[in-house]
């Protein structure tokens, strides 16, 4: 490294250029300009620091782009934040320098002014470096524990992505998002850096959670309801993504298969976001019901746009006519620009002249002089006066506007686009109609043809979320449940099994004699009745020889409370079934079959309503729900044969099976529901690291369930099973330890539980 | 005897008609048919009724149905006296003795084998049996029968049977149309036109939801209580919120969409 000659004139700038101590040729070439600006907010103390700092960056003996990022980065930041906010950010600096990370100091820079602009204080700052170095601490690499050897391969892109992450999120959304990329893809650099990126879905997935404003999930149904009761219009309403599209922001629009959307909406001053959404609506009704499609062809992009803006604001006039109260919403929605804002002279200002003509046709107070724009506002409402008008007139009044108000400089390249753009309008694509085929049409909701190869095996899938104990969130769509009917077997082996069980089956059919509807529930208090009340009688009489008017219903008549049961057994078939049970010749899944028989059978006999499942799942992407028994399909052989045919395979995610189950089941109109889950062990799965995830996932299953009226019941044939049964199901689970006595406990069970 | 003079209906009752129901009546009375009142809550049955008596002339007695009614509680029963036992005409008896029109409201809330009484009185025999006390009264000449229901109720327990539902003649009522629905709020209030109409957009809000998470929509009733509220002076959303919507949901999203309808509507 060769020192650069001192050879600035001022000697103070000479003593700027020694105190940096540099000799990168590119840092002197931008030198003075860095020092320019930077002389203009730092005092002399932060201005010492400031080259102090640079200096060290430079001899960080990680090349030029630090120094020369920092020089020319730092005093925008500190425009916002104050230069006192430099040890902090060193601190942060010296920490990735001493760390592995030194490779992410870089990015750190680059993003810094834009990270700054976002933030209103220093002690935001501060927040973010923290969730950064927590990063940093925690995803770094070392071997048995004791050297951090391995670069922590997220930090670098969360840095890139920071400006993105801190215009979506709050800062503790930031933090939440963080967490759940350490937690889930500490160990696993590749998909850290995916998910860091935002490349990856579930990335996108919880940034889509975590985000600011009104999330259109949240209020979807109010939004169904507006259309319906203000405007009797109804349609499919689809959220687009807002998060990432960058260059070109996508805009509301309607088309055959629905409304769009976007996904979330901040507020915007005091319109809340789900007035916004109203608004979006209102104004995507009014086209429906009063814009016919003009013909484009003939028209200038320019004639067009001004027949847009003029109908746009037509139907806004109707739309407030109808409901006077969205003129509020509209005009604090609806930019106002100012009239001198744009030079005719130089900038094409056909934008400015129709947002400030919108304004005024909607805004009575609008406060504008420009005489065309009064003559065609005064117009308009003598167009409008009559009654509803017409498409076909406005656009008439629109093209005699561009006629008039035309200027040579609407043709410039720069576009005068400040405060023009009018957010809740869509993008008026239904108003079109193209004689000739242009290349203006897009074509991107043509029906796709499903491929003869693909066929569609069993029921699309369904996604359900997964608890995540660490945080204490859900995690958003996480396992996928495949639904398919079980294949079927021979339904004679289901009644041999039966008849094995023959001298059991008469034993429980006493019981299930016992346990059938004959209980009966007294009506006292009846004019007419079966029975005398002797109670109400004897006080009738008292109150006859008291000279009182008795009460004559002395009678009372019975009526039979029936059982409302319904019942869901969940089996679960994981791989584990197919071990032969301790003392037995025969394996778990034989002797699973043989209890579900029976009790299956005892069931019908009792005449509740009742289904069979069975699951088992290979990672969170394919968890199998196979379908044996509906609650429609009576105990026959069709049924039979499924059962004969089970077979055991792969692993146990629990928690997705049952809220699977628990959506048929909670569908049924009885009073009580009842979930049995018959399984062998605890449930895990290849892709569930940590034990207690998935233990803790079906544990809050049962508390969902539990909320929605689904009484669960689990019994284990694991003889283990008291290390970790109660913390899912508190005290409704049995273990059975003789599995060879499961075909008599089973029902029995069934029996005690709805007695 | 008694007195007839007490089920008479001396002031004319407001009613606005809809349609030729009033005619209808009148010709269904000439002949003494029996006539079903078929409607949602508060869209003007009972009113209509009492109207109708009004113009008719005839002595009106009302039975609020509910679950609990025995037969014994419409054709009436012995009480116990210190000295004996002495029998007490129901309402439908008095009814039938009197020649009044005996209206029976919501007679769907009743039991069914409290129902069947009736079928009697609403045939060409035009009698009613009274088993426990051993006569049979022929009705007098005047006699008719009205029952209302609310076929809102969508409840497979609460339906009239066919053999009811096949004695009778039967209007289907509905809430009036919009115009219609504003002259009966400013009539029935003094409330001005301009408001009442608001009043009645905001009742059309609710009927579209009606089957969206609403069983029924705001009734005429309830415009006709906001428009009270309003006249002697409570803010219009106010009255609004605390008369319409607030009485018929507890759903947190349809409050919601209902009070944005109130604030778009009155600007």
């Amino acid at each position: 490294m060769s020192e650069v000659g001192t050879e600035y004139q001022h000697p103070l700038m000479a003593a700027y250029w020694k105190q940096l101590n540099s000799g990168f040729p590119q840092v002197k070439e931008v030198f003075e300009d860095c020092m320019a600006e930077a002389l203009a907010v730092l005092s002399r103390e932060e201005l010492s620091e400031y080259l102090d700092a640079a200096s060290f960056l430079g001899r960080m003996g990680r090349g030029v782009e630090p120094i020369l990022t920092f020089l020319e980065e730092w005093p925008s930041v500190a425009k916002v934040l104050g230069g006192s906010a430099l040890p902090r950010v060193m601190q942060a600096i010296h920490a990735m320098h001493k760390s592995p990370n030194g490779k992410a100091i870089t990015p750190f820079l680059q993003t810094l002014a834009a990270v700054a602009r976002r933030q209103h204080s220093q002690d935001a700052l501060q927040h973010y470096l923290d969730i950064a170095l927590d990063l940093m601490a925690r995803t770094t690499g070392s071997i048995h524990g004791h050297h951090t050897t391995f670069p922590s391969p997220g930090l670098p892109e969360f840095y890139q992505q920071a400006p993105f992450l801190l215009s979506n999120l709050s800062m503790a959304g930031l933090k939440n998002w963080v967490e759940y990329g350490i937690r889930n893809y500490g160990n696993h650099p590749e998909r850290q850096q995916d998910y860091f990126s935002l490349q990856s879905a579930d990335s996108r997935a919880v940034l889509q959670r975590e985000r600011h404003g009104t999330l259109f999930a949240d209020v979807e149904r109010k939004l169904d309801l507006y259309l319906r009761a203000l405007w009797q219009d109804s349609d499919h309403l689809v959220p687009y993504s807002t998060a990432f599209d960058e260059l070109r922001k996508p805009v509301p629009y309607y088309d055959q298969l629905g409304i769009r959307v976007p996904d979330v909406f901040d507020d915007a001053g005091e319109i809340s976001g789900l007035d916004r959404y109203r608004a979006v609506l209102a104004h995507m009704v009014g086209h429906r019901r009063w814009t016919e499609a003009q013909i484009a062809d003939n028209w200038s992009p320019f004639q067009r746009m001004a027949v847009e803006f003029f109908e746009d604001c037509r139907i806004e006039t109707l739309l407030c006519r109808e409901y006077p109260g969205l003129r509020r919403i509209f005009l604090a929605l609806h930019p106002k620009p100012a009239e001198t804002a744009c030079d005719p002279e130089t900038t094409s200002c056909l934008r400015h002249r129709l947002a400030m003509l919108s304004r005024a046709l909607l805004d009575p107070a609008h406060g504008y002089q420009d005489p065309a724009l009064l003559d065609f506002v005064q117009r308009f409402h003598a167009a409008l006066a009559a009654g509803a008008s017409s498409t076909s007139e406005i656009a008439g009044l629109a093209l005699s506007y561009v006629a008039r108000t035309r200027r040579q400089s609407d043709q410039f390249a720069k576009v005068h686009f400040d405060d023009t753009v009018i957010d809740y309008r869509d993008d008026n694509r239904q108003m079109w109609k193209f004689i000739e085929e242009g290349d203006e049409e897009q074509a991107f909701d043509a029906e796709r043809k499903i491929e003869p190869g693909e066929e569609l095996k069993g029921l699309p899938p369904r996604h359900y979320p997964e608890w995540d104990y660490h945080s204490q969130t859900y995690r958003p769509d996480w396992a996928s449940v495949y639904e398919a009917l079980h294949p079927s077997g021979n339904a004679a082996k289901i009644d041999q099994l039966l008849q094995k069980h023959d001298a059991l089956a008469k034993r429980l059919k006493r019981l299930l004699d016992l346990l059938k509807p004959q209980d009966k529930v007294r009506i006292r208090y009846q004019e007419e009745g079966s029975e005398l009340d002797l109670d109400v009688a004897i006080r009738s009489l008292i109150d006859f020889k008291g000279g009182a008017t008795p009460d004559p219903r002395i009678n009372m008549s019975h009526r039979t409370s029936g059982r409302d049961i319904a019942v869901m057994l969940l089996l679960d078939l994981s791989e584990s079934l197919n071990e032969k049970a301790a003392g037995s010749e025969q394996t778990i899944l034989e002797l699973s079959q043989e209890a579900v028989s029976l009790l299956a059978w005892a069931i019908e006999k009792l005449g509740d309503p009742f289904a069979i499942a069975g699951f088992h799942s290979n990672t969170r992407h394919d968890v199998r729900y196979l379908h044996v028994k509906g609650y429609s399909e009576h105990w026959n052989d069709e049924v039979k044969a499924r059962l004969a045919a089970m077979q055991a395979g792969w692993s146990t995610r629990m928690g997705a099976a049952m809220r699977h189950a628990a959506h048929y089941l909670g569908a049924r109109p009885s009073d009580k529901k009842l979930m049995l889950i018959l399984t062998d062990g605890q449930p895990s799965d290849v892709d569930a690291q940590d034990e207690r995830l998935l233990i803790e996932d079906a544990r809050q299953a049962v508390k969902e369930l539990d909320r929605e009226g689904i009484f669960t019941y689990c019994i284990s044939l694991d003889p283990k099973a008291d290390e970790y049964v109660a913390d899912i199901f508190g005290r409704q689970y049995t273990v059975v330890d003789n599995i060879q006595r499961l075909p008599e406990k089973l029902p029995e069970l069934f029996m005690a539980l709805t007695k | 005897m008694t007195d007839k003079e007490q089920y008479k209906v001396h002031q004319e009752p407001y009613y606005q008609a809809q349609g030729k129901e009033v005619q209808l009546y009148e010709a269904a009375y000439r002949n003494r048919l029996p006539v079903m009142v078929k409607g949602p809550t508060g869209c003007g049955k009972s009113r209509f009724v009492e109207y109708m008596a009004w113009k008719l002339g005839k002595p009106l007695i009302t039975v609020a149905c509910n679950e609990d009614m025995t037969a014994s509680d419409l054709v009436g029963r012995y009480l116990l006296e210190a000295n004996g036992t002495r029998w007490l005409d129901g309402p439908l008896t008095t009814a039938a003795r009197i020649g009044a029109i005996c209206y029976l409201d919501e007679i769907v809330e009743a039991r069914q084998d409290t129902t069947v009484v009736i079928h009697p009185l609403t045939d060409h025999r035009r009698t009613l049996p009274l088993d426990k006390k051993g006569e049979l009264i022929a009705a007098h000449p005047d006699f008719q029968l009205v029952i209302s229901y609310n076929p809102g109720y969508q409840s497979l327990m609460k339906d009239l049977k066919q053999s009811t539902k096949q004695r009778f003649t039967a209007f289907d009522f509905d809430y009036p149309a919009a115009a219609l629905e504003t002259t009966i709020l400013a009539k029935e209030t003094g409330l001005d036109e301009a408001t009442a109409g608001r009043l009645v957009k905001i009742g059309q809000t609710a009927r579209n939801l009606k089957g969206h998470g609403l069983d029924e929509g705001i009734s005429t009733r309830l415009l006709v209580y906001a428009a009270t509220l309003i006249k002697d002076g409570v803010e219009p959303r106010d009255a609004c919120r605390m008369a319409l919507v607030r009485p018929i949901t507890d759903d947190a999203d349809i409050r919601a969409t209902l009070d944005h309808a109130i604030d778009a509507t009155f600007a």
